[in-house]
């Protein structure tokens, strides 16, 4: 089954061209878009939802038309801006019940669906107060809510991660993946943080100037890059467990990083591994079962997506804190 | 095995939603009942419910002593003012009332770039439109035509003649009803120019008191003047002029306008066709208006 389909789809403004032939098949899971700013993801979201005629090519969603049924395809869409959208002087169960009415539920039901969506991403008491007052995070939680109330098949988020904390990036990433393996709700979502969407999508696609770079399972980009992070206890026999297992691990031939997430807790005790293939997984547990310490974890660590653009000199590990200013109050 | 009064932690997975969905119409009905709903701060928080109230309050104050007066003064066999001059005298209130409502319902859509929201929904650009300038004049319409329901009624249980009543009843909700229209087109156009809601609320009485001014002192000069046939087609650049015209040579109103003549049926035709013509403009307006205002 396909959930997006394009075909040499195009989007040309008269100094620009947004997207350029562009051919996707997407079928169901989490899906990453990623892009530099001007890729053209935004185009080809409006284009989806049917609000913006293509120059040539075409597409689908969930098999219908976008030019002739993009009506029937927003009943059945979610759709959650990069941008702020909520009114301050509502409370979120007001505004999400409204825009539950709006996608064609009657009243009792999007009364309903509207608190069951709001438990779900996470708001609680704080639902009756006016979005005014909410941090960032909280108003991510509302837009994403609203995406979601009338139970769509699919939804597009455009950037939600935007203008979060670490924190409050890897709930919404958690909450994104839940959208699909607990909800069964298709995602396709935006980012020019690469890194994020390797651990939450099962697909990415990465355009650059309206152009497919390039479309591949997440498992497929991280294969041969991948880093491992893994953290271990300390024991008598050595007092510092992080240390020796530098050590016995150089020792083995494996490549360690330098530790690459600075400013983070924890961060002098987490190793990171170049993973050259599966072998290395059991070099690391063998070692670490020798020198007698315990594995608290070993995962694999964001990176190396961002090889894809490596040619295209995008800075994509810039911390983007953009939304700061918006926050608390 | 557990006792059974231990407290236990229900989680209600993910429900997914099978029951009906009602589509475009329905999403355009609940859009006009919500702006209308918000016009008179229903919905809203207490304070915004302040304004608009007072508002039809005053409106309906007149109403009621004029009823009070028809009964009491006893021989009367008619109401003091007319029908169709009610909205006239009270033309302040209903453009402060626009100008706090109109930016209302359309500013706080484009400030908060909610716009896109509506359009990633069932919705097209033509019901967004069609939905909000039909709140809009309904809300305008019940609060010009609430008070001439009370003077009706007023009237009725003074015994005043029923037909005489009931025409010019009717003759007044006829040009509520357009003045209505005309005024909620020009308050939502210059509303929706600026997301600022401010700037709108100055815009809207700019544009009906300004010309209203000019039109009144140009018509002045030329009564003083005996210049009559340039009082005629003064009126017509202004929108409370505009309704004065239209319901004086159609609906039996006595005109405002110095003199008290008005224009004659042949003018009054004019009068009509920039009534509507300003109505279909307004809405051609906000239609283009909202051609680029989506995501």
């Amino acid at each position: 089954m396909t959930v997006i389909a394009t075909e040499s789809l195009s989007k040309r403004y008269p100094r620009v061209t947004a997207l350029d032939r562009l051919s996707l098949d997407i079928g169901p899971g989490v899906t990453g878009l990623v892009g530099a700013n001007g890729a053209g993801k935004s185009t080809l979201i409006k284009i989806l939802l049917g609000l913006s005629p293509a120059t040539e090519g075409s597409a689908a969603v969930l098999g219908l038309d976008v030019n002739t049924h993009g009506s029937a395809i927003r009943e059945r869409v979610g759709y959650m801006p990069e941008h702020d959208c909520l009114p301050p002087d509502v409370s979120a169960t007001e505004f999400v019940v409204h825009m539950a009415r709006m996608s064609g539920l009657p009243p009792t039901a999007a009364r309903e669906r509207t608190a069951d969506t709001l438990r779900h991403v996470g708001l609680y008491e704080e639902r009756y107060r006016p979005i005014g007052g909410y941090s960032t995070g909280m108003k991510q939680r509302v837009k994403l809510a609203q995406a979601l109330v009338h139970d769509p098949q699919l939804v597009l988020l455009d950037e939600p991660t935007n203008g979060l904390d670490p924190v409050g990036r890897d709930e919404m990433l958690g909450l994104i993946r839940r959208v699909y393996t607990d909800f069964g709700i298709s995602v396709l979502v935006t980012s020019h943080l690469l890194g994020e969407l390797e651990r939450t999508c099962d697909h990415v696609v990465v355009v650059d100037g309206g152009k497919l770079l390039r479309s591949s399972s997440t498992s497929d980009f991280t294969q041969t890059t991948a880093t491992l992070a893994v953290e271990v206890t300390d024991s008598d026999a050595h007092p510092d467990g992080t240390t020796a297992l530098r050590k016995a691990l150089t020792e083995a031939g494996l490549t360690l990083h330098a530790g690459a997430e600075q400013g983070l807790p924890g961060a002098g005790h987490i190793l990171l591994v170049e993973a050259t293939g599966e072998h290395t997984y059991d070099t690391i547990r063998d070692t670490v079962a020798e020198l007698g310490i315990g594995l608290v974890r070993m995962e694999q660590r964001r990176h190396h997506i961002a090889e894809v653009f490596r040619d295209n000199d995008q800075p994509a590990y810039t911390a983007q804190q953009k939304g700061a200013g918006s926050d608390g109050a | 095995m557990a006792p059974e009064t231990s407290t236990q932690i229900h989680n209600i997975g993910y429900r997914s939603y099978d029951g009906p969905r009602l589509g475009r119409a329905y999403a355009r009905t609940s859009l006009f009942s919500q702006s209308l709903r918000g016009a008179y701060g229903l919905g809203r928080s207490a304070k915004s419910k302040v304004l608009p109230m007072l508002l039809f309050a005053v409106m309906c104050v007149p109403a009621l002593i004029i009823v009070a007066v028809a009964i009491a003064v006893p021989g009367s066999t008619d109401l003091p003012i007319k029908y169709t001059t009610y909205a006239l005298t009270t033309q302040v209130v209903i453009g402060l009332y626009l100008a706090s409502q109109a930016p209302q319902s359309v500013s706080r859509d484009l400030r908060f770039k909610t716009v896109p929201l509506y359009f990633s929904r069932p919705i097209e650009r033509v019901d967004y439109v069609v939905a909000k300038y039909a709140a809009m004049a309904s809300a305008m319409f019940i609060l010009t035509a609430t008070p001439l329901l009370i003077m009706w009624i007023g009237a009725l249980l003074a015994k005043f003649d029923f037909a005489d009543q009931t025409k010019g009843f009717g003759q007044g909700l006829v040009s509520v009803l357009l003045l209505s229209l005309l005024f909620s087109g020009i308050g939502l156009v210059m509303a929706a120019l600026t997301p600022r809601r401010g700037f709108g609320v100055a815009a809207i009485i700019a544009v009906l008191l300004i010309p209203y001014g000019a039109v009144t002192a140009v018509q002045g000069i030329a009564y003083s003047t005996g210049n009559a046939g340039a009082i005629d087609w003064m009126g017509l650049f202004s929108p409370i002029t505009l309704i004065d015209g239209v319901q004086t040579a159609f609906l039996g109103a006595t005109s405002a306008f110095p003199g008290g003549e008005g224009p004659s049926a042949g003018i009054g035709f004019v009068y009509l066709l920039v009534a509507l013509g300003l109505i279909a403009g307004s809405y051609a307006a906000l239609m283009a208006r909202y051609r680029k205002a989506g995501l």
